[in-house]
């Protein structure tokens, strides 16, 4: 007989939330409709894709270029929009080094190129707007929590939604202008006068754990991976329930 | 062919070990899980062979080690696009355990389940002869807590979310169990060959 296991340690995997069962296995024309720069290194590109079932805020979508000899290359991307009905979605990329998808994308796209998307996927690291949002985001890893942000904002929700967001330098925190009461920024290596740089900290996240709305949060967690490690620690050193630690890292 | 004006992409080398829509990631060991990395012991750690099968039992960390060593050297995909070449894990064949429980001839499908909760979907097929270890050494040193440590299902020829992290044991069943990646959406078997990354492909 089968015995139910019961992990006997105190950590444990958060339960699904439910998205559409609806499997998106066909690939989409994505024709590009706008590019916005957000800081020196990165941008949003937003996508007229008329077909566009919707998405959870948190989702990602996956991306593929294709070259004349028929070559592909295809990369996981967090949606940075809201889900709004619109038939787009807008994505902010990193331009990274030698990057061969983002490369393309910072140095060749312009609008009205078409590239091929494929999405909504993975339910995981979604928010679907009914529960306390505790967002933990660094680097580009914003993205899905603005996703968060927006959708949260353009829908008049009360439900509580903060968002903590670590970033080098003001002029590096993507979005920064969209930004609310709801946001703690940190900065690491420089910052306006008066405000402290360091690394993302017990001090930061205390204050947010101990105004633990009712029910408790939900938290979110993306970033890099060395990131990730060490903001879901502090969030278990301030009592934020394991289980409730959901994780996106960016590879 | 929906050709994006002016992209080129890599160099083309030719791989014959790259499975289709995948890229090399050199160097680098992407770290993807979901949850929090455990502080996961050996002393703590365990693992267990139960359902459909005759002799279910439970090894401790010194108990699996006592059991022949066996390698894998190779490469892993995962299912973000990347493969990773020319890997070495340390462990011990998933047949040596399997061996001991003997399994029902009903048997089919397997759970594979993680000391943190994590699960995920295989057929039985894709565990024996020789295609799956536990494992506990990455190039000849213990096997990183970020990388599944103290040890972790190996199945490399499958995408690596089936390689579950934090391993704690493996139930088999007569029916396909959807796990965790697999709930949300991704394939039940998940062969890079045949680019099975989500249900449907």
């Amino acid at each position: 007989m089968t015995e139910t296991f019961a992990p006997p340690t105190r950590f444990a995997v958060p339960g699904r939330i439910a998205v559409s069962t609806q499997t998106e296995a066909t690939w989409q024309t994505a024709a590009l409709a706008e590019i916005r720069r957000e800081t020196a290194h990165a941008t949003t590109f937003r996508f007229a894709v008329p077909d566009w079932p919707g998405h959870l805020p948190g989702q990602h979508l996956m991306l593929r270029l294709t070259a004349e000899d028929g070559y592909t290359a295809q990369r996981h991307y967090s949606i940075a929009s809201a889900p709004d009905g619109s038939g787009h979605v807008e994505l902010t990329l990193d331009h990274i080094e030698g990057g061969e998808v983002s490369g393309w994308f910072h140095t060749e796209a312009r609008p009205g190129d078409t590239v091929e998307v494929r999405g909504p996927l993975s339910g995981f690291f979604a928010w679907p707007g009914d529960r306390p949002a505790l967002l933990v985001g660094a680097g580009s890893g914003v993205v899905p929590l603005m996703s968060m942000v927006r959708h949260h904002r353009s829908r008049g929700l009360t439900v509580p939604l903060r968002l903590l967001v670590s970033a080098r330098s003001p002029e590096e925190l993507i979005y920064a202008r969209e930004f609310g009461a709801e946001t703690t920024p940190v900065f690491t290596r420089s910052a306006p006068d008066g405000v402290p740089v360091g690394r993302m900290a017990a001090i930061h996240v205390a204050p947010l754990l101990a105004a633990r709305p009712p029910g408790g949060w939900e938290a979110y967690v993306c970033g890099s991976n060395g990131f990730a490690e060490h903001a879901s620690r502090l969030l278990v050193a301030a009592g934020q329930p394991v289980d409730r630690i959901r994780i996106e890292r960016f590879g | 062919m929906n050709v994006t004006r002016g992209f080129t992409g890599r160099p083309r080398v030719s791989n014959a070990g790259l499975p289709p829509g995948q890229y090399d990631a050199g160097d680098d060991w992407p770290v993807l899980s979901a949850e929090v990395t455990p502080d996961l012991q050996p002393a703590d750690w365990s693992f267990r062979v139960d359902g459909l099968v005759a002799q279910p039992r439970t090894w401790s960390w010194d108990e699996a080690h006592a059991l022949p060593a066996s390698a894998y050297e190779g490469d892993i995909h995962c299912v973000t696009s990347w493969s990773k070449f020319g890997v070495r894990f340390g462990g011990v064949s998933l047949d040596a355990f399997l061996d001991v429980v003997q399994p029902h001839g009903s048997a089919t499908h397997a759970v594979a389940y993680s000391h943190t909760g994590y699960t995920a979907a295989l057929p039985l097929a894709d565990l024996t002869g020789g295609q799956a270890w536990i494992a506990w050494e990455y190039g000849g040193e213990p096997l990183a807590p970020e990388h599944g440590g103290p040890a972790r299902l190996l199945v490399p020829h499958l995408y690596f979310w089936k390689s579950a992290k934090w391993i704690a044991g493996v139930t088999l069943l007569d029916h396909d169990e959807p796990g965790f990646w697999e709930q949300n959406g991704y394939h039940a078997r998940g062969n890079p060959w045949q680019e099975q990354r989500y249900s449907g492909d």
